[in-house]
């Protein structure tokens, strides 16, 4: 193979570049690329624990969750004469559905009492229709007995067999793929004439969202007004001094979550050290105590608390880079201190600032725990109401929840990224 | 998909459960160690099957997890009522013959033994547990002590603060009761629109002066704090700050709200005719006598309310702080599963937009 190539080359006929070729006469960019793709498949090797785990245990849950959002087939596989009589007539009257839909439903009623499907299918139209539970339970019971006309027979066992929206929502049941748990995640029901918004003492979910994006935001800010000087004093004291520091803020970032909210209901409530604190020294009445904990105030403390080591460390890690030198040939050429802090040292602290504060919005956005315990009327956050729904097994509505909350911080961070970019940001 | 779950789910209980014969799985804390002094030694003692106890925060939410991926790790599970109803429905649940449960001490048939409703298709009742009211004694003493469950919203007479459980449940019962509706028109009553605004009015007489808990055990910790005065609570958590810890909270029991808690056997349980025998074996009637001598929640079985129950402290009688227990019972609420399964979500949304008005 060899002899050929080498011929080649030296007859010098064509001015063509010389190929080059290793110690055994292989062309040196077949055998370079040869062994750049065996290290890389040796790279690819190392990292496939890493990547099969995340794949496991993070995109494939999460992949699992959004589908859960808009796929259900609780009813659909339920009633199949049903699915099949929507199908057919799918522009029929919900307000008066003929004889044929009753007898496809009293069958499917029939089959749902034989297959113990009745909890299943009862449960998902309960998503949109709420008392519907017990509607198709005593509906599945009442079916064996029925004899035609089945539309007036089951209207006779509970009129609400004849309300335009279980007609609705049984309509849209029959499809397994449905937007209707992101319709309810916005606050609209379904009402006799279709979805419509709620009332406003029943809408809930976008004033969480917002509220939740709003008190990170608070929180966020806060913990950098915070961070910022102690995160500067760590990386400007000497090394001893700072080693200590760095302890003081380390301690409580490896301290139990629920150890440090616990901590924060102990000092801020009514009886609390605080509380009595300003009593004893006559700033506040004993009647008058200080409402610290919980509602808001109680919330954005704690939380600010607990999240501020994600603020401190980035901080820190971006600001040791910055050599003194700048600093001070801005003061030598004459700049105000504040012009060197604003021209000088705090864009090189940008990244830093930039991490952290991502890393803290991200954070507050999810955050479960504190909200809950020291929380109170209006402390409550998104993250609240998506664990009670996990418990209160409406998975596709909690899964709708948190799609949403996913997008809003993928924008955030698509809207970050034109703003900063995602290449400047330092994570330590 | 199914995978997926079935992997992490093992892998959670793989640790715990790798090597015993039967697992039951509770909700830890008080009530998880009673249940395991109950009925999880006695029955290891009895049989020889090794039993371990697993705990959860509510383990209606992982069985049934586990019974839709397919890998099933738990063979016994205590669950609300509720949701033991709930379960049953969506299949998740094996269903357990009445007939299979052994009769009362006295001879009674098991189902004429059982108190009405304690045994569903898949459950059997281990327990009947309270949500009551406590106050604090040294806050209010001689006649000015709070008795009927409208004192609770009576901010003139009993001033300081409430403690309510942050939910829908028992409150919007508690706040009809505390509005004059009787126990047995509280659901009639909540299942109109009207109802459900006369309930939530009655809370905002009190709203600005509520502190809201989640926890069972942040209740009595609310009033050993003296952040409240008065707070709902399950009644088993007073006892056990009242009796074992000296704290001085007095339960008032009118307008209490009860209800069963139940064990159940998920569909594919790896031991099925062990997780059969245990249940028979702890809702028997000494099984039952015996967990409620270790925590103030009743025995849902005659027969076990005939001879009186001594608290593991050797002194205490368990009689009168039973829910169950006939001067506790004079105005009392069973929950109904049935309301509940259907407008959980529907009366939750409205609870947490109310809260954050």
């Amino acid at each position: 193979m060899a002899e050929p190539l080498a011929a080649a080359g030296n007859a010098g006929a064509a001015p063509a570049p010389e190929l080059l070729t290793t110690a055994d006469g292989r062309p040196l960019r077949a055998a370079l690329a040869k062994a750049q793709t065996r290290a890389r498949r040796r790279a690819f090797l190392l990292v496939v624990p890493l990547l099969a785990f995340v794949l496991l245990t993070f995109l494939v849950p999460i992949g699992y969750m959004l589908q859960r959002s808009f796929q259900h087939d609780g009813f659909s596989s339920a009633a199949p004469a049903l699915d099949a009589w929507f199908a057919a007539n799918p522009k029929f009257d919900p307000a008066n559905p003929p004889e044929e839909a009753f007898a496809a439903l009293v069958d499917d009623l029939k089959r749902m009492q034989a297959d113990r499907t009745t909890g299943i299918a009862g449960t998902r139209i309960n998503y949109t229709v709420p008392g519907t539970v017990s509607l198709f339970k005593s509906g599945a019971r009442d079916a064996e007995t029925l004899t035609p006309p089945f539309k007036d027979g089951l209207i006779a066992t509970n009129p609400r067999w004849a309300e335009p929206k279980v007609w609705l929502a049984m309509a849209s049941a029959s499809h397994n793929t449905t937007p209707e748990f992101y319709y309810v995640a916005s606050d609209y029901k379904l009402t006799d004439n279709g979805w419509e918004r709620g009332a406003p003492n029943e809408r809930i979910y976008l004033y969480l969202f917002a509220k939740t994006f709003l008190v990170s935001g608070i929180i966020t800010c806060i913990c950098l007004i915070l961070a910022f000087p102690v995160a500067h004093l760590l990386a400007t004291l000497p090394m001893s001094r700072a080693s200590l520091l760095m302890i003081l803020v380390l301690l409580p970032f490896w301290t139990s979550l629920l150890v440090r909210t616990s901590a924060w209901i102990a000092l801020l409530q009514e009886q609390g050290v605080v509380n009595n604190m300003l009593v004893k020294i006559g700033l506040v009445a004993d009647g008058n105590r200080l409402a610290m904990m919980y509602n808001m105030t109680g919330t954005i403390v704690a939380m600010t608390h607990v999240l501020l080591p994600f603020m401190i460390l980035p901080l820190y890690s971006v600001m040791r880079t910055i050599p003194v030198s700048y600093t001070r040939a801005a003061r030598s050429l004459g700049a105000t201190s504040w012009t060197t802090f604003r021209r000088v040292y705090l864009p090189q602290t940008l990244p830093g600032i930039a991490a952290g504060s991502l890393l803290v919005f991200i954070l507050a956005v999810g955050y479960y725990i504190t909200p809950a315990l020291v929380g109170g009327a209006d402390g409550q956050l998104i993250s609240n109401l998506i664990s009670f729904h996990m418990a209160k097994s409406n998975w596709s509505l909690a899964a709708a929840l948190a799609g949403m909350l996913l997008v809003a911080i993928l924008v955030l961070y698509w809207i970050y990224d034109k703003l900063i970019g995602i290449d400047r940001l330092k994570l330590g | 998909m199914k995978k997926v779950l079935t992997i992490t789910t093992a892998l959670t209980l793989l640790a715990s459960a790798a090597h015993a014969d039967l697992t039951v799985m509770s909700w830890g804390g008080a009530y998880g160690e009673a249940q395991t002094n109950a009925f999880v030694k006695p029955f290891m003692e009895k049989t020889g099957v090794k039993t371990v106890m697993v705990d959860s925060d509510n383990p209606a939410t992982p069985i049934k997890a586990m019974v839709e991926s397919g890998n099933v790790t738990v063979d016994v599970a205590s669950v609300e009522y509720a949701d033991a109803i709930r379960l049953c429905d969506e299949g998740i649940l094996e269903p357990i013959d009445p007939a299979s449960l052994p009769a009362g001490s006295d001879g009674t048939a098991a189902k004429d033994d059982f108190l009405p409703g304690a045994v569903t298709e898949c459950g059997v009742s281990t327990d009947i547990w309270a949500n009551i009211f406590a106050y604090d004694t040294t806050k209010f003493t001689g006649d000015n002590v709070p008795k009927t469950v409208a004192d609770f919203f009576d901010l003139q007479k009993f001033p300081g603060k409430r403690g309510l459980k942050k939910g829908a449940k028992a409150v919007l019962e508690l706040a009809l009761m505390a509005d004059g509706v009787a126990a047995k028109d509280v659901y009639t009553t909540l299942s109109t629109p009207e109802g459900v605004d006369r309930a939530f009015k009655k809370l905002d007489t009190i709203k600005k002066d509520v502190v809201w808990w989640e926890a069972g055990a942040q209740a009595p910790q609310l009033l050993a704090d003296g952040e409240v005065s008065m707070t709902t609570a399950y009644n088993g958590r007073i006892f056990a700050a009242a009796i074992n810890e000296g704290k001085p909270f007095a339960i008032v029991w009118d307008g209490q709200i009860y209800e069963n808690e139940m064990f159940v056997i998920p569909k594919g349980a790896p031991n099925m005719k062990d997780a059969k025998d245990f249940v028979a074996f702890a809702t028997s009637t000494e099984g039952l006598r015996s967990s409620a001598e270790q925590i103030s929640y009743g025995p849902a079985r005659k027969s076990a309310l005939k001879e009186p129950l001594i608290f593991k402290d050797g002194k205490t009688e368990m009689g009168p702080h039973l829910p169950t227990s006939p001067d506790n019972m004079k105005n009392a609420l069973e929950t109904s599963s049935t309301f509940w399964v259907d407008h959980d979500a529907e009366l939750n949304e409205r609870f947490q937009a109310w809260l954050s008005q």
